[in-house]
C-alpha cells in the first residue's frame, strides 16, 4: 500500500493528475494554471505533461472561464476550472448561479454539465481584501449545484476526483489555510471503493456535545476537542465534507446521544450554512436537545484586515466558550 | 442538393445583376438584394471579401418559402399569447431574412447558439417549430438536447450563451474537428443590447485568442426593449471586432440572400481554421420586445414605416416576379401552406398537457439529492391530504 505524507495541496495536484490521466475529456482551466502552476501550486506540473489543450491558462475573465466551460461540457468535456480566490469568484456568479445549476433541469434531463469549480476559500493567510472569504452559502442555497469542502490531504485526494466524475456540477472548496498541512494519503485505494462524496464523518467520536465543521474549521475543532478533553468533556467531531447536499442522519444521531450541537464555519452567521443546520437538527431532535444549537461563526462583517483576522476567525476558545454555553444552558 | 438547403455550387444565370463596392450612402452595408428586389451579383465587403448568392431557382422559391413559413408561425404565436395560451413570445417580425439567410447557411454538422428568437433558425434547422413552445406556454424550461439538434437551449440571460458558443467552439479545435468543408462551426446569436454585456466581451476575447471556429451573429434590431441603439454604442457594431482582432462586417439583415452569402462565408471560414468573425446583421424589430411591450411608448410610426418599406418578404417577393422564377399559383400555395402550419402547429400547442405538480422535482441534479427526495416524498404525502386527490 503506497501511503505517502502529502500537503492536502500536492494531495489535490495528485488528484487531477489522475483524473486527467484517467479521462481524456478532462481539462483544466483557470488564471495561472499552467506554466506557474496555480498560485497555490495545486496545478503545478499538470500543463507540462498533459499539454496547453488539456490544463488551459485563461484569460483573466471568471465569467469567461465558467461560460466557456459550459459550452465545452455541452461538447462532452469534463472542465475543471479554478477561480484563484474565493473573492473572485463574484464575476462568474450568474454563469454558476443561472447557467451551470440550471441547465440539466432547463433541459429536462437531456443535457449534463459536469464541471467541477475549484475555489481556494477561507481567510488565516494574512491577506490583503478579497482574498480571505467563505462564499459556500451563496452556492448551497442554488439548487442544481452541490458543494463540498475537504479537511485533511487524504480527502482531497479522494474527493477531487470523486467530483470530477460526479455528473453533477459542484464547487469544491480547498480549505485555504490549510493547503500546506500534510497527513497520510493512500494513493493506491480504488477511487470507486472510497467513502462516498457526500457523506459527512465522524472523525473524532464523543459522548457529551456534537461539533460540527467543514473545510478549514475541521481542524480547528479538533484541536478544540483534545483541549476539553484535557478538562473533561468528550467532545464527539463531525466533518460534514458535503455542503449542499448536507448529510445529517449521522449528525441527528449524535445530538440524540449527546443533547448539544455546536456547528462552526468561518462566514458570517446571518442566514448561513449554520442557521440551516441549526434548524435541522431542530426539527429532527427536538426532545433531545439539553441546549439550542449554537453557532461559532465569522461576524457579519466584510472579512476584516489581516492583522485582526484571527479575532474574526473561529478558533479553538471560541468553539470551547460555544460548549461551555451550551452547558451552561 | 437539398430543397431548403441552397448553396453556392449551382447558379442561376437569368438577369444579368449589378456588382459593386460597398460604396454610397450605407458604405459598409454588404446587400445582395435591394428592398426593390433588384438583385446585386456580388458585393466586395469592408475587408475585401466579395460575397455572391447566385443561387438556383429551386433556392430563392425556397428561401422565401422560409421566411413566409417564419413569419406565419410567428404571427400563430403572437396570437396564441394573446388569447392566453402562451405566457409570453418573442417575436421575430421583421427579422426573418437575418435568420432564415443565416440558418439556412449552416452545414449539417454546424452548432448554434440561439437567445430566445431565433425561431426561424430553429426551423431552419429542420427542428419541429413546437420545440420552444414548451418555455413559452411554461410546461417546460426549452427541455431539448442540444446535441440531438445542432441547436442550444433557448438562452435568456443576455449574452450568456456566446461564453458557451466560445467554449463549443474550443472543444471542436481541442477534438482536431476543424479544417476541411467537413469541419464543424458554430454560431453564436445575440442583439445589439448583448453587446453591452460582459459575457459578449469575454466570449470575443477568448474567440480570439483561442482562435475559436465561430461566427457571432448580432442582429441588431435597433432596440433593447425601449433603449436604442445609441444607449449601446457609440461605434458601429461591427467595428468592435477590430478592436479584438478578427473581422467584422455589416449585413443588411432584411436581405435573405446577403444574410446567407455573409454567414455561409464565415462559418467556412472559421470551419478552415481562419478564426471567428463578426456579423453585424442590420435589421429592426417591427414587433415588440414580446408579448409584454408596448413599443409606441418609445418610438415613433414613422421610423417603423421606413422599415416597413425595407421588409425582407416583399422584396424577395419582388424579386421572384420580376424573375419570372415563379409560376402563377407559387405564392399562393406558399400562403397555404403556412396556413395550414400554423393551424397545425396551433392545434399541437393547445393539446400540450401541463406537467404533473411533482414533477418539478425531477432533473435538478443528474445524480439526485435526498434533500430533494425528502422534499418531493412530503409534498406528495401534503398533496394526498386533499380529499379526493388523484395523487
Amino acid at each position: 500500500m503506497a501511503t505517502e505524507t502529502l500537503s492536502i495541496s500536492k494531495a489535490l495536484n495528485i488528484g487531477l493528475r489522475r483524473a486527467l490521466e484517467n479521462d481524456p475529456k478532462v481539462v483544466i482551466m483557470g488564471e495561472d494554471v499552467g506554466k506557474l502552476g496555480g498560485v497555490f501550486r495545486v496545478t503545478d506540473g499538470l500543463q507540462k505533461d498533459f499539454g496547453d489543450q488539456r490544463v488551459i491558462d485563461t484569460p483573466l475573465a471568471e465569467s469567461g472561464i465558467i461560460g466557456t466551460a459550459v459550452g465545452l461540457a455541452i461538447r462532452g468535456y469534463r472542465p475543471v476550472c479554478e477561480i484563484q480566490f474565493d473573492g473572485f469568484v463574484y464575476p462568474a456568479y450568474d454563469q454558476i448561479v443561472s447557467q451551470v445549476a440550471k441547465m440539466h433541469y432547463r433541459s429536462g434531463g437531456k443535457l449534463r454539465i459536469p464541471l467541477v469549480i475549484r475555489i481556494p476559500f477561507g481567510g488565516g493567510i494574512g491577506a490583503v481584501e478579497h482574498h480571505s472569504e467563505s462564499p459556500e452559502a451563496y452556492f448551497s442555497h442554488t439548487p442544481g449545484l452541490k458543494v463540498v469542502s475537504c479537511a485533511n490531504p487524504q480527502d482531497a485526494y479522494v474527493m477531487i476526483q470523486q467530483a470530477i466524475a460526479s455528473d453533477d456540477p459542484i464547487v469544491f472548496l480547498e480549505p485555504k489555510r490549510r493547503y500546506w498541512e500534510k497527513g497520510p494519503v493512500d494513493l493506491d485505494a480504488p477511487i470507486a471503493d472510497a467513502y462516498p462524496l457526500h457523506a459527512s464523518r465522524v472523525v473524532r467520536p464523543g459522548t457529551d456535545a456534537t461539533v460540527l465543521a467543514y473545510g478549514p474549521m475541521v481542524r480547528t475543532c479538533l484541536e478544540a476537542a483534545t483541549a476539553a478533553a484535557e478538562d473533561g468533556r468528550e467532545l464527539e467531531v463531525i466533518d460534514l465534507r458535503s455542503i449542499s447536499p448536507l448529510d445529517l442522519g449521522m449528525v441527528y444521531e449524535s445530538v440524540r446521544r449527546t443533547g448539544r450541537a455546536v456547528v462552526v464555519h468561518e462566514a458570517p452567521s446571518n442566514v448561513g450554512v449554520g442557521a440551516e443546520i441549526a434548524a435541522r437538527i431542530t426539527e429532527e431532535c427536538f426532545y433531545s436537545l439539553e441546549a439550542p444549537v449554537l453557532r461559532v461563526t465569522g461576524f457579519d462583517t466584510p472579512y476584516p484586515a489581516a492583522r485582526v483576522e484571527e479575532e474574526y476567525l473561529p478558533d479553538l476558545d471560541r468553539v470551547l466558550d460555544a460548549v461551555d454555553r451550551s452547558f451552561g444552558w | 442538393m437539398a430543397k431548403g438547403d441552397p448553396g453556392v455550387s449551382t447558379r442561376s444565370r437569368r438577369a444579368a445583376p449589378r456588382s459593386r463596392k460597398a460604396t454610397g450612402a450605407d458604405p459598409d452595408l454588404v446587400q445582395l438584394l435591394t428592398p426593390e428586389g433588384e438583385r446585386i451579383d456580388s458585393v466586395t465587403g469592408p475587408d475585401g471579401t466579395v460575397y455572391r448568392a447566385d443561387l438556383t431557382d429551386d433556392e430563392y422559391r425556397s428561401l422565401y418559402r422560409d421566411l413566409v413559413l417564419v413569419r406565419k408561425l410567428d404571427a400563430e404565436a403572437t396570437a396564441l399569447q394573446r388569447q392566453g395560451e402562451l405566457g409570453l413570445w418573442a417575436s421575430l417580425l421583421g427579422q426573418e431574412a437575418a435568420q432564415v439567410g443565416s440558418g439556412r447557411a449552416l452545414r449539417t454538422q454546424d452548432m448554434a447558439f440561439p437567445t430566445y428568437r431565433e425561431h426561424g433558425v430553429l426551423y431552419c434547422r429542420g427542428i419541429d417549430p413546437i420545440m420552444p413552445f414548451g418555455l413559452f406556454r411554461g410546461v417546460d424550461q426549452g427541455g431539448w438536447d442540444p446535441n440531438e439538434f445542432k441547436f442550444n437551449m433557448y438562452t435568456i440571460v443576455i449574452g450568456a450563451q456566446t461564453l458557451h458558443a466560445t467554449g463549443y467552439a474550443m472543444g471542436i479545435t481541442m477534438d482536431g474537428r476543424m479544417g476541411g468543408d467537413d469541419g464543424e462551426a458554430v454560431i453564436a446569436y445575440f442583439g445589439d443590447g448583448a453587446t453591452s454585456q460582459g459575457d459578449v466581451n469575454e466570449a470575443f476575447v477568448w474567440a480570439s485568442v483561442f482562435n475559436a471556429p465561430m461566427v457571432f451573429f448580432c442582429q441588431n434590431n435597433q432596440y433593447a426593449i425601449s433603449e436604442p441603439l445609441e444607449r449601446q454604442t457609440r461605434v458601429p457594431l461591427y467595428q468592435r471586432a477590430a478592436g479584438f482582432g478578427f473581422p467584422g462586417v455589416r449585413v443588411d439583415g432584411n436581405d435573405v440572400l446577403a444574410s446567407y452569402a455573409v454567414t455561409r462565408t464565415a462559418l467556412d471560414n472559421a470551419r478552415h481554421g481562419q478564426g471567428p468573425s463578426l456579423i453585424e446583421a442590420y435589421t429592426y424589430r417591427m414587433g415588440a420586445h414580446t408579448t409584454s411591450d408596448d413599443p409606441t411608448r418609445y418610438r415613433i410610426a414613422s421610423e417603423v414605416e421606413a422599415w416597413q418599406a425595407k421588409d425582407p418578404i416583399a422584396r424577395m417577393k419582388a424579386f421572384l416576379t420580376k424573375q419570372q422564377i415563379v409560376d402563377a399559383d407559387f405564392f399562393a400555395e406558399v400562403d397555404e401552406q403556412a396556413r395550414s402550419e400554423s393551424l397545425h402547429l396551433r392545434e399541437r400547442v393547445l393539446a400540450m398537457p401541463d406537467p404533473q405538480p411533482v414533477t418539478m422535482f425531477d432533473n435538478v441534479y443528474p445524480n439526485g439529492s435526498p434533500l430533494l427526495d425528502e422534499q418531493r416524498a412530503k409534498f406528495n404525502r401534503y398533496m394526498e391530504s386533499f380529499e379526493g386527490s388523484a395523487h
